[in-house]
């Protein structure tokens, strides 16, 4: 586990799951885990703008980008100014 | 396949009429029935239907216009009060919210993506819609300046929440008054959503998802329609787009909440509550298969998303001899 993709757990089990992890894997989509619902994608969205410095644009705010940790990883990775370190 | 949509009026007002009379004696042993007059379709055949079940003597309307109401409400809900004959009460709830704090609440929250939003601002939430392939819900705040000016802002969460919290204030004004008036008259309250409004949870608990019955919950929007032409509401009502009422500028039930134009959206929720292929759909409503499927996963978050609104209060152990 990487250390971005650690940290976006830790932010998804400590808002979500009352800090309980209950196993789901990187892959996993949020929504359909019902780990998220559509006020947790807007959570997750302040979260990710907050701490990774950019603004997600309307067109960004997609499943593919938003619904895994793997795909938040892949999101921020793309869009994270080259040679940024996680805070 | 449209057709698939079609009642029989005669049909359906007797089965409502009959269930209406069995539930008020047996279940609520009330004497009649409380509702808010919206000028609305849905309003307006919950009233019709009651008046045809019960009798006009057995009927109250209360029309709860505010600030922000739309012109045509109050004269439309008494139009409609008018032609079915029924007593009504006019409780304006503008000095309520006022002691709420709601007008203060909400320019306190719009004002913290819209610095300059206050007197002579209009404004109005609007839903980001379903797209190809899927998509997340997001809320933009439209206001437009005195000078007619338009401002749109994607929400932050926090700002979004403020901003629905302090509208909610609205429909739960508007119940605790038709509370008022069902216990004086010891009726009932109707509550009137169809069955879009039902399914998807587009209510606000303890506000206008609170009621003691729900009339016209089964039906389809379009269906409403055909009873209201059944039961010969005034055209200007027919005729009248679904609206929420709620914020100051004009605002569709499809900006705020729905994904799609109400009359699509009624098509592919009852084709997707009956297993009828995309294909079939995309060809009776004109969408593309994508979208359609698009829209039945939103139909699906949309059913995750507001089953709280449903539940009544989780008890942490059963009491059996409550039922």
């Amino acid at each position: 586990m990487n250390e971005l993709s650690s940290k976006i757990r830790q932010f998804v089990v400590s808002n979500f799951l009352f800090g309980k992890d209950t196993g789901f894997t990187d892959g996993d989509s949020f929504l359909d885990q019902g780990i998220v619902d559509s006020t947790g994608v807007m959570e997750l969205v302040a979260f990710v703008e907050k701490e990774f410095g950019f603004r997600v644009q309307d067109s960004e705010l997609t499943p593919e980008n938003l619904d895994s940790i793997a795909a938040l990883v892949a999101f921020i990775e793309q869009k994270r100014p080259s040679g940024a370190s996680i805070t | 396949m449209k057709h698939l949509l079609s009642i029989q009026p005669a049909v359906e007002v007797e089965h409502i009429c009959n269930t209406l009379r069995h539930q008020l004696t047996k279940d609520l042993r009330r004497r009649g029935v409380v509702l808010g007059l919206s000028g609305g379709i849905d309003s307006s055949v919950t009233a019709a239907l009651a008046v045809q079940a019960l009798g006009r003597d057995r009927v109250f309307g209360i029309l709860m216009p505010e600030r922000d109401s739309s012109p045509d409400t109050l004269h439309l809900s008494r139009l409609v009060a008018d032609s079915l004959g029924i007593a009504r009460s006019e409780e304006d709830i503008t000095s309520l919210l006022e002691a709420a704090g709601f007008y203060r609440r909400y320019e306190e929250a719009v004002r913290k993506v819209i610095p300059e939003f206050g007197v002579g601002w209009k404004s109005k939430l609007i839903t980001s819609g379903v797209r190809e392939g899927g998509t997340l819900t997001f809320f933009t705040l439209v206001a437009q300046g005195p000078d007619g000016s338009i401002t749109s802002v994607r929400l932050p969460v926090q700002t979004y929440l403020a901003i629905v919290a302090a509208t909610n204030f609205k429909q739960r004004m508007r119940k605790m008054l038709e509370y008022y008036h069902a216990d004086r008259l010891n009726f009932a309250v109707a509550g009137t959503p169809n069955r879009l409004e039902y399914d998807q949870g587009f209510f606000v608990k303890n506000g206008d998802g609170s009621a003691d019955i729900k009339p016209i919950a089964h039906l389809y929007k379009c269906q409403v329609y055909q009873l209201a032409e059944y039961l010969g509401l005034p055209e200007v009502i027919r005729k009248r787009p679904p609206t929420t009422d709620t914020y100051s500028m004009p605002q569709g039930q499809d900006e705020f909440f729905f994904a799609l134009p109400v009359a699509q959206l009624d098509f592919c929720l009852y084709a997707k509550n009956h297993g009828i292929p995309a294909s079939e759909v995309a060809r009776a409503t004109g969408l593309n298969e994508p979208t359609i499927e698009a829209v039945w996963k939103d139909i699906d978050r949309k059913r995750t998303t507001t089953r709280p609104l449903h539940l009544p209060p989780l008890l942490f152990r059963p009491v059996p001899e409550i039922h």
